[in-house]
């Protein structure tokens, strides 16, 4: 039989869905028999070393990185999956969508987090800006705002006996829609 | 969409971007949790000028908590990181015990919070130490690719990893039923806690600890003949002194929960050593720099250049008397006679991490004995205060939150300095150590070597998830175009 190849990956997520993925425990040994995963923090894999079957993507798109990333999976993957509140409705970092009636809200969050302060030692009043680091979205958008996106798998984090149960269903070729004992908004 | 080339050779990211630099790039750091990568530099001869851990996520946090109401927020903020979401779950709830006026809990709050807290760092520790780092340590550094990953150390050591698994499992069992959800829970509120532990869940937890000691042993064996068995390589691979930081209980013992606030030297002299928390502000700074979205904190008396530090498993085990479990303390005095009193070795990590695994089975064992958990007075209150600061030893090390509240239980100001981002100043330095030792006069940079310089920030068991909190700013320009090609939103600055 032949292996469904995985790819994960966390965008603007705080990871909690991927530790999801591990609760699956002594499963995920015996999924491994179907599955082989691919590109995902898990692997020291950095890019798609093959098509895969089934992508999952935890957190939304806060950066230009995550765009990146989030299109380079569309483009590499079958199916395309959103885990979690934050792929699906943006969860915790969509917060941010929220102060944007202020009227320099990037500017104010900016300010809270690095102007010298108690204990902020910052005499130039520095901000982080370098090539290096990705451009901020002007808010922080679902993956399906910025992709098509097949299946979402709704909680935060989705439990771990939904992602089984969906990774479950692919290797069976069985339909992916979760019983309703399953699907949660946490 | 900015002025850094696409990289071509999808494992060597080389790019001229730097007129006569050259750059290299390893994007993402893989087996760490969170977003990062790493630049190293490299001057026109070709040899490594300094390598940098950058923090390129960011959340604005801070600003977008304030107006949340006060009981929310252990619940809100832990969703920051899902890998120790507990400790910011508890930091939070610390915060807001001083809030509402409670400066010591009930006997049971605080023990299902130990309990909590204790399960936690098991599951964090051999998490990072089976799930992320031991491909590194089992299959070697310049393992290929295809190998460094849990799913091959399954393979290849299939009850080791059987047993890592189900030991990260009973720690997640714990926070199940101490918090009411292995990730995110809600069992931690301002004053106390909201549930207790039954009777069948404390004996279903119990009826495993024999077993599940002896894996610890065993998981803490691996570690140290690790290090045993390559000393040499400690010594010399990002090894380096510092000053360490962390909380130790009152008489110096280890204690992941609460404790005054302790700095020492790489002498293992004394720098400051506070029981008053809320005064943690006159002792610890933190620089701000272009190019990560991560501060740099730093002891104010000494200033930025040498008042960094060191925080998580190693300075714990540096800073303390001793353990207060007896197994754990035995492993501490082995790991002190074979690596000294005060290690500067990064690898050293590992082993200081397992005998904490240790340590937290030994703690889980004797609270599961006791019967506070079961019954007793759940949530207190006093006099309510303006402003709280939580500190706990999260698994990576101190984490600081601090809050501002107003009558209307609307925060009004909050700061985190979460245990990561203690390291960042360390974590340069043993990665620039690692690519000048590894990457100098290579003429071709491969997959395995550029590992190296992963090893070495695996060591520190970063969570970039929570160091990036914070929000920066960027200088261009972005366009953001949806699936078919049409641009939703385009910004610029
Ligand atoms: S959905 Fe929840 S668990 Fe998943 S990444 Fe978002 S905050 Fe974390």
């Amino acid at each position: 039989m032949k292996k469904l190849r995985l790819a994960t990956t966390s965008l603007a997520g705080c990871f909690g869905c991927h530790m999801s993925l591990l609760d699956m425990d002594e499963r995920l040994i015996d999924l491994l028999q179907f599955i082989e995963f691919d590109r995902s923090p898990l692997t020291d894999f950095k890019t798609f070393r093959q098509r895969c079957d089934i992508g999952l993507v935890e957190g939304g798109c806060c950066n230009e990185e995550n765009v990146r990333v989030l299109r380079a999976f569309r483009e590499n993957c079958d199916l395309l999956i959103a885990i979690g509140q934050c792929a699906i409705m943006g969860g915790l970092p969509v917060m941010r969508n929220a102060i944007m009636h202020a009227e320099q809200p990037l500017n104010e969050c900016l300010q809270t987090a690095y102007a010298p302060s108690e204990t902020v030692w910052n005499p130039a009043c520095r901000i982080p800006a370098d090539a290096e680091l990705p451009l901020l979205l002007d808010k922080v958008y679902t993956c399906a705002e910025v992709v098509k996106i097949d299946y979402q798998i709704p909680g935060c984090p989705p439990s771990a006996d939904a992602l089984w149960y969906v990774l479950n269903a692919a290797v069976q070729g069985n339909p992916l829609d979760l019983p309703p004992e399953l699907i949660r908004y946490d | 969409m900015t002025d850094r080339a696409a990289p071509t050779d999808p494992d060597i990211p080389v790019n001229q971007s730097r007129s006569e630099s050259r750059r290299i790039e390893i994007d993402p750091i893989t087996r760490v949790e969170g977003h990062g990568k790493v630049s190293i530099h490299l001057n026109s001869a070709g040899e490594v000028d300094e390598a940098r851990l950058h923090i390129v996520e960011f959340r604005g946090f801070e600003r977008f908590i304030e107006g949340r109401l006060l009981w929310e927020v252990p619940v809100i903020v832990q969703r920051l990181c899902g890998i120790c979401p507990v400790s910011h779950h508890l930091a939070a709830a610390k915060a807001m015990d001083q809030i509402v006026g409670v400066d010591q809990l009930t006997p049971t709050a605080e023990k299902m919070r130990r309990l909590m807290h204790y399960g936690q760092v098991l599951q964090s520790h051999v998490l990072h130490f089976f799930h992320l780092s031991s491909p590194d340590l089992l299959f070697g550094f310049d393992a290929p690719a295809e190998q460094r990953n849990i799913f091959a150390v399954i393979q290849a050591y299939p009850e080791l990893a059987r047993r890592a698994v189900l030991l990260r499992k009973f720690g997640q069992d714990i926070i199940e039923v101490t918090a009411g959800k292995k990730i995110h829970g809600t069992g931690a509120i301002p004053g106390g806690i909201n549930r207790h532990l039954t009777l069948e869940e404390r004996d279903r937890l119990l009826g495993q600890i024999d077993e599940l000691t002896q894996w610890c042993r065993d998981a803490l064996k691996v570690a140290e003949n690790y290090c045993e068995q390559h000393l040499d390589m400690l010594k010399s691979f990002a090894s380096f002194e510092s000053n360490f930081l962390s909380l130790v209980r009152e008489d110096g013992a280890l204690d992941l929960y609460h404790g005054v606030l302790s700095a020492q030297d790489a002498l293992g002299h004394p720098i400051f050593a506070e029981a008053d928390l809320t005064r943690f502000n006159h002792y610890l700074h933190e620089e701000v720099k272009d190019w990560s979205y991560m501060k740099f904190p730093f002891i104010q008396s000494l200033g930025p250049e040498s008042g960094w530090y060191r925080v998580g498993p190693l300075a714990r085990i540096n800073n303390c008397k001793g353990m207060t479990t007896s197994e754990a303390d035995l492993a501490l005095k082995r790991f002190r006679a074979v690596l000294g009193k005060h290690c500067g070795h990064s690898l050293a990590y590992h082993w200081a991490r397992m005998i904490e695994v240790l340590h937290c089975i030994e703690v889980i064992a004797r609270l599961l004995e006791d019967s506070d958990l079961l019954t007793g007075e759940r949530v207190i209150k006093g006099v309510r205060r303006e402003e709280g600061i939580g500190m706990i030893e999260a698994p990576r090390g101190t984490l600081i939150h601090h809050y501002k509240v107003d009558e209307h239980d609307q925060v009004q100001f909050c700061n985190l300095i979460v245990s990561t981002t203690h390291n960042n100043t360390a974590m340069n330095r043993a990665i620039t150590m690692v690519a000048k030792q590894h990457l100098n006069g290579q003429p071709n940079l491969d997959d395995a070597l550029l590992n190296h310089v992963e090893v070495a920030v695996r060591a520190y068991d970063p969570c970039l998830s929570c160091a990036t909190h914070a929000l920066g700013q960027m200088p261009l320009q972005i366009e953001l175009l949806d699936a078919q090609g049409q641009r939703l939103q385009m910004l610029s600055r």
